[in-house]
């Protein structure tokens, strides 16, 4: 038989054996990918996850979180604000606002739990080492949102510093007009 | 007297909007044309009528009229004409209207085009359409209205209303909050308009989604009446991702241009939805298949637009991008889950006569290669979606909230675009229908051989990082089989009919845009890997402290210290600007000014970096503090970004890729039946 011949047969026979069940290929196919995906997003969810604590959930966890990466968030206190620029080392204090949205809204939205945490002597507070630029949205009664971890010393190291400032956007009425 | 004005507008949008959404139904189940024809008008009428409402609002954020919260909230008496009119989309509530603007505009273009063979589609394009348009417009009217002001009550108590009790008295504060600095940048001007832009006309293949499933046509029709629209959403959905990720670059200060904070990835989303549909809809068209995924894809890209514009106007996520929390979000969900189930509903109804007319039947054709690629986008998606929602689903098991942040993202979703990558590369040479390795092979050896000629070269110059090789390859296997591709075509025209080879590549893209300009688009993402692969994965810092005339030195370069220099800039602001040199190897290179800006209205610092940018690296050198006395020194933090510049090179190439994809063929038109010959020729 000639060289074509073969292929032509050949050809046949892989096509039969295709034929036989085209769809499951590409069902295996296709669930590999699914797999690996799942298994993608599983694993990096487990290595990168983070727990999202408050101040004084943070407080609460005591020496067992020391060293474990976390994210908290908080309320800037601005009397506290250091920054020692020749070190670019960030030195604050914030003070504990809830965690959840539904409470905040509860309270009477973000700007006045940020105010209330602030101004009040009793709510629990953490002092925060950020080593970086100073940002510029940094001020008093912002809310920090920092990645980091809790030293042994109680002082919390942040390697990220997230923040915003409700009072911007939030249409309080003027402070101007208030003779 | 200008906001009543203005909110009287409003309401009657909303009236004719939900007119013409109950006369083009009852047009449509009745079989009506009069009412159908009505609802048209109704939908055309909108667009003045909402023109009406925003420029109002437009002329109150120019002629400062403070007693309007939104007025006072995003403007000052300090801020540029310009940047008062640009100030309609730094709020919410101005956004949404803005949102409505363009939602009309692009729905009235739509209703004017020609609809001779489809009519049957226009009644529910126009209730899509309105019903989208009915929300926004219904939200700003009853939830963030825009035109609500302050008053004093009798009883001496302030508030923000738009119709006070009786005896109230108007509040004019002297002057507005101003915009938040950070959106007080051109990128701003036209970063969010596009995004708009692009979420807007999605809605478009949505509506037509929608009346194919509602009138039960299972043809491809509404996915070629829609192409061009899906194009143009996409192009103007990237333009604004590229744009945002180009202000952040320029403004945010972070040596970054993309951060995963949940705004982008709102944004991102829908992208991700768009892209899969851009290529799946080629397999429907060509073979048959996919019909029903096709319309999961529309549904899904409508659901996420209505998400971002969401995600991107509201405080639910933290996010750098601070926005207001609001109180309109059980409002979107509501709608956002309505939309799905009655679409999901319809289409389930018509589940059967969406079956597909073909089958894949071999691993490796193009077919089933556009399959992979669609898995790939929604595995990315699914990332995102995940990464989102995932400190309310930890919350929801665990009672405790825990998220994740960029190494998520950034390690799950690489493997993903790398397998983007390498489709790219070995997509466009597979063949439809049958295809085995060894005709892939084939196709493929040559631009194979080169791309490892590159990694050679790649390997010489000393990287060694498995992952920075892996990318290299891959951009350039994806770059020389689109090369490959393209000059075998044009080299064949050539030799065919002997055009020279300019005339010959000019034609080759005119003859098939989407394929030559979707190619285009391969290479500015290729590009744009690169300039990604350059700053994820050879970025350098350093920071310092230095007295004039010392220096700092990173990668090679010596950046030194001149001097700095304080002022007040006439728009409110105070500068303070430092001189650096530059120098590489001794040689001089040229000064940059890294400052920092004071915004006295909204009290608040912005750092501009000073950045020194060529197709090799970006040199980007913050001024993070200073001395009282300069002469005693400021703090800098550098960044150095290899290959930075190609992301933007590259995302240019990928507009005009779009644009050559989504450019009219004017051939196609009925007119060509007079020039009969001469398209002839054209066509032979």
């Amino acid at each position: 038989m000639d060289i074509a011949g073969q292929r032509a047969i050949k050809g046949l026979h892989s096509g039969k054996r295709a034929g036989a069940n085209p769809r499951i290929k590409f069902f295996i196919g296709g669930l590999l990918i699914i797999a690996a995906i799942g298994y993608l997003i599983y694993s990096s969810s487990q290595s990168a996850a983070q727990y999202f604590l408050t101040v004084s959930e943070l407080n609460g966890r005591g020496a067992a979180i020391v060293g474990q990466d976390v994210r908290i968030s908080g309320a800037v206190v601005g009397s506290s604000i250091q920054y020692d620029a020749d070190k670019l080392e960030l030195r604050f204090t914030v003070a504990d606002i809830p965690g959840d949205n539904n409470v905040i809204e509860q309270q009477g939205g973000l700007a006045k739990v940020l105010h209330v945490a602030v101004t009040n002597p009793k709510a629990e507070r953490m002092q925060i080492l950020y080593k970086g630029v100073k940002p510029d949205l940094l001020r008093d009664e912002a809310q920090a949102i920092m990645t980091g971890k809790l030293g042994a010393d109680g002082v919390f190291v942040a390697n990220e510093l997230l923040l915003k400032c409700p009072t911007k956007y939030e249409s309080a009425v003027p402070k101007q007009v208030e003779k | 007297m200008a906001a009543l004005f203005g909110y009287g507008a409003l309401i009657l949008t909303f009236l004719l909007a939900l007119y013409g959404i109950g006369a083009a139904i009852y047009g449509a189940l009745g079989k009506k044309p009069a009412w159908v024809e009505s609802a048209r008008l109704a939908m055309l009428l909108t667009f003045p009528m909402i023109s009406v409402v925003a420029l109002t609002l437009i002329i109150l954020l120019l002629t400062g009229h403070y007693e309007v919260a939104f007025v006072y909230n995003v403007t000052s008496s300090a801020m540029e004409p310009y940047l008062r009119v640009t100030a309609l989309w730094g709020g919410q509530s101005g956004s949404l209207i803005f949102w409505s603007w363009l939602m009309s505009a692009f729905a009235s273009a739509v209703t004017l085009r020609q609809w001779k063979r489809d009519r049957e589609f226009l009644p529910w394009v126009i209730v899509i359409a309105l019903v989208t348009l009915a929300f926004f417009v219904g939200l700003a009217a009853f939830a963030e209205n825009p035109f609500e002001r302050f008053w004093t009550l009798p009883n001496g108590n302030q508030i923000q209303a738009m119709f006070p009790a009786a005896g109230a008295v108007l509040i004019t504060p002297a002057d507005g909050k101003g915009l938040n600095p950070l959106l007080r940048h051109p990128g701003m001007i036209i970063h969010p308009p596009m995004l708009y832009l692009g979420f807007v006309s999605f809605v478009i293949p949505f509506a037509f989604a929608f009346a194919a499933l509602v009138t039960g046509r299972s043809d491809d029709r509404w996915i070629r009446l829609t192409r061009r629209w899906t194009l143009i959403a996409w192009l103007f959905l990237s333009l604004g991702l590229v744009l945002g990720a180009r202000w952040a670059y320029d403004v945010l200060g972070w040596g970054g241009y993309w951060g995963w904070d949940p705004v982008e990835i709102a944004a991102f989303m829908p992208w991700l939805t768009g892209t899969a549909f851009l290529h799946s809809v080629m397999i429907q068209e060509k073979k048959g298949m996919f019909k029903r995924w096709n319309m999961i894809l529309i549904i899904l890209t409508y659901c996420l637009v209505i998400f971002g514009t969401f995600l991107t106007r509201s405080g639910v996520l933290s996010s750098v991008h601070a926005f207001a929390q609001s109180s309109i979000g059980p409002l979107f969900f509501g709608f956002i889950g309505i939309t799905f189930v009655v679409t999901l509903g319809l289409l389930l109804w018509r589940w059967n006569d969406l079956a597909s007319e073909g089958q894949m039947s071999s691993l490796l054709s193009r077919e089933s290669l556009f399959l992979v690629n669609n898995l790939l986008f929604m595995g990315i998606l699914a990332v995102c979606f995940w990464g989102v929602i995932f400190p309310l689903v930890s919350e929801l098991f665990t009672g405790q909230k825990v998220t994740v942040g960029p190494p998520f993202y950034k390690r799950a979703v690489a493997p993903q675009f790398a397998g983007l990558l390498f489709l790219m590369g070995i997509a466009p040479l597979s063949a439809w229908g049958h295809s085995t390795i060894k005709t892939l092979g084939r196709a493929i050896w040559k631009p194979f051989i080169a791309s490892l000629v590159v990694m050679a070269v790649v390997l010489a110059n000393g990287i060694r990082d498995w992952a920075a090789l892996l990318a290299f390859w891959l951009v350039a296997l994806v770059t020389c089989v689109t090369l490959y591709d393209y000059g075998r075509s044009v080299w064949a025209r050539h030799k065919a009919r002997g055009e020279n080879l300019i005339v010959a590549l000019w034609r080759l893209i005119g003859r098939n845009r989407r394929r030559y300009g979707g190619y285009v688009i391969h290479l500015g993402v290729v590009l744009m890997a690169l300039g990604v692969v350059g700053i994820e994965l050879f970025q350098t810092t350093t920071q310092g402290t230095i007295k004039p005339g010392q220096s700092l030195t990173i990668s090679g370069y010596t950046v030194t210290y001149r001097s700095l220099a304080e002022f007040d800039a006439p728009d409110g602001r105070n500068v303070a600007r430092a001189v650096v040199e530059v120098s590489k190897g001794g040689q001089y290179l040229g000064e940059l000014h890294p400052r920092r800006d004071f915004y006295f209205d909204a009290q608040q610092p912005m750092t501009i970096p000073g950045v020194r940018s060529t197709m090799e690296d970006d040199l980007y050198v913050l001024l993070v503090d200073w001395q009282p006395i300069s002469t005693d020194g400021a703090t800098f933090k550098i960044y150095h970004n290899p290959l930075v510049n190609w992301l933007w090179l590259g995302a240019i190439i990928f507009i005009l890729g779009t644009m050559i994809a989504s450019w009219p063929d004017a051939e196609r038109e009925p007119a060509a039946v007079t020039a009969a010959p001469k398209s002839n020729v054209v066509k032979a």
